[in-house]
């Protein structure tokens, strides 16, 4: 159990040191709320459908845990190369609470990383409708932030170096994030798409929020939104232990 | 303590360790001697259930460590090679972490750290984060990190390597104490064979990923024939300098440069 609270708290004390990060990777989700929120809004309004903040905030905020999560998941490989993970795999620790120490924490930087860009939405206007369902939204974070930590671990164990990761950033992670329905809705798109969508974990979580905070209707259904992501969140840390316990150095 | 028979590992198509055997007694100050790219580190490796062997046996305290990985781990401490510390934190935190992956009580764990850091004189430097750290001072850190603990064997891949004298001695004294007080084994590998000689009570000579002699210092050095030990690895070994492609530090270096530190 104090192996899980020291990998955890290893993850965060290097978190709070390297300000670049934070703040590196805070522009993004930035850049997203002006351009799109600003640059798409009176067109979505005159659509007919709102506010596009109002919209937009929780795929932005989906999209920040996505990759801060994926992220810190791959930072396995720096571990890899600059050989701290020798120290930890030789520690007299099952390799699946090591898994469960790094996966909770990069979910906890993925999360204050949500959290940070939920204030940021704030500042640029965003009003959820009530307070009251916010614990729904964090739930729907929480998940997306452990899944994705739990992707990026297993990525980062099948890939062993940063050759590939290139690929996987256009191929997975990228796709994932823009047909997830961050960005636009998915009630008025082609079937093909919504059918893509529907296969992307990223998809619920974005969904959940949305309807947590905004109070639109869920789109795949409120129960639909937390089952899926509780499942896949499963089935990545799963899958996730199982490559890192065959990961030589 | 240690016991290893037809154990062979490759890549591909080199075979870094082309089945060996041998015996390490409990209590025994065991050398592993070899040019670069002999197997010594891959050895060490599958010794300590990093890399699984791709055929043969070994055994840790009786037990088998691609099997019972767990309880063997519980068995050693290593200095590595290369690199392990983590850059971001500083050398108390690194020292912690491991007392508690290793589960050394908390007074205890206070206690060795102090002590191991003063030992090895990092002590006022104790809350600097190790990328701020000379290359000696980080090897240093690794060593008093690897001694935190006390296993019942103790694996030193290379651990002089950088030192300055002083703290080489400084090591060897502590490593020698540990073995007669404590009954540590050791398992170590260095280039430095006056080292070998003053510490081990075994040596093993091994190149091309063979073991092609075992003995005493004075042994080697008369199946030889010769003055010296350094003469008699010579002989056993050819002098001909060994072709290593890149060493790690050196395809790290490359690494954080085309990455930038850190990302
Ligand atoms: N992961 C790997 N993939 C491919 N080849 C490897 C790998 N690890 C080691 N080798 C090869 O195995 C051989 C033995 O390497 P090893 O690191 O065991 O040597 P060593 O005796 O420790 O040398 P040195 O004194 O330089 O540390 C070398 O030819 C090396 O290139
Ligand atoms: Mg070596």
């Amino acid at each position: 159990m104090n192996a899980v609270y020291v990998l955890w708290l290893r993850q965060l004390k290097r978190y709070f040191r390297s300000r670049s990060r934070m703040v590196g990777s805070l522009g993004q989700p930035l850049l997203f709320l002006v351009a799109l929120g600003f640059g798409f809004g009176p067109i979505y309004q005159r659509a007919g459908q709102g506010n596009y903040l109002q919209f937009l905030a929780p795929g932005v905020i989906g999209m920040t845990i996505l990759f801060s999560a994926v992220f810190s998941g791959i930072e396995l490989i720096w571990d890899r190369h600059f050989g701290f993970l020798k120290e930890t795999l030789v520690a007299p620790v099952p390799r699946i609470m090591i898994m469960i120490g790094r996966t909770l924490g990069g979910a906890s930087v993925a999360m204050i990383q949500g959290l940070i860009v939920v204030g940021i939405c704030l500042v640029a206007g965003f009003r959820p409708v009530s307070y009251a369902t916010l614990p729904h939204a964090l739930l729907c974070m929480a998940l997306l932030a452990v899944m994705f930590t739990a992707l990026g671990t297993a990525i980062a164990s099948i890939l062993g170096d940063f050759q590939g990761f290139q690929l996987v950033m256009n191929f997975l992670v990228m796709p994932m994030f823009f047909l997830s329905g961050a960005l636009f809705p998915l009630n008025s798109v082609p079937r093909a798409l919504r059918i893509v969508a529907s296969l992307d974990p990223l998809a619920y979580g974005v969904d959940g929020m949305r309807a947590a905070l905004t109070g639109v209707p869920a789109h795949f259904g409120w129960a639909a939104d937390i089952g899926v992501l509780s499942a896949a969140a499963v089935f990545l840390v799963v899958l996730g232990s199982y490559l890192f316990s065959r990961v030589e150095v | 303590m240690i016991s290893v028979r037809n154990l062979v590992r490759t890549f591909g198509e080199i075979v870094a360790v082309g089945d060996i055997s041998f015996e390490v007694a409990e209590g025994e100050i065991f050398a592993f001697l070899g040019p670069n790219g002999a197997g010594k580190t891959t050895t060490i490796k599958m010794l300590t259930t990093l890399l699984r062997p791709t055929s043969g046996t070994v055994e840790i305290d009786g037990l088998d460590p691609t099997v019972r990985q767990h309880e063997a781990r519980q068995r050693f401490g290593i200095v590595f090679q290369d690199p392990s510390v983590d850059d971001e934190l500083t050398a108390y935190e690194n020292m912690d972490f491991h007392g508690i992956l290793y589960k050394l009580p908390r007074k205890l764990r206070v206690e060795r750290i102090e002590r191991l850091l003063r030992l090895f004189e990092l002590w006022e430097r104790r809350n600097d984060t190790v990328k701020h750290f000379s290359g000696g001072m980080r090897r240093r850190l690794e060593i008093a990190r690897g001694l935190l603990h006390t296993p019942k064997i103790l694996f030193l891949d290379e651990p002089t390597l950088g030192l300055d004298p002083q703290t080489r001695n400084q090591l060897w004294n502590h490593v020698r104490t540990l073995n007669q007080e404590e009954r540590i084994t050791v398992f170590l590998t260095t280039h430095y064979m006056e080292e070998a000689e003053r510490v081990a009570h075994r040596i093993a000579i091994i190149d091309h990923g063979n073991i092609i002699a075992v003995g005493t210092a004075k042994e080697l050095k008369e199946r030889t024939g010769t003055e010296t030990l350094e003469d008699a690895f010579l002989s056993l070994t050819g002098s001909r300098i060994r072709e290593e492609a890149g060493s790690s530090l050196q395809q790290m270096r490359t690494m954080s440069r085309m990455w930038g530190r850190k990302r």
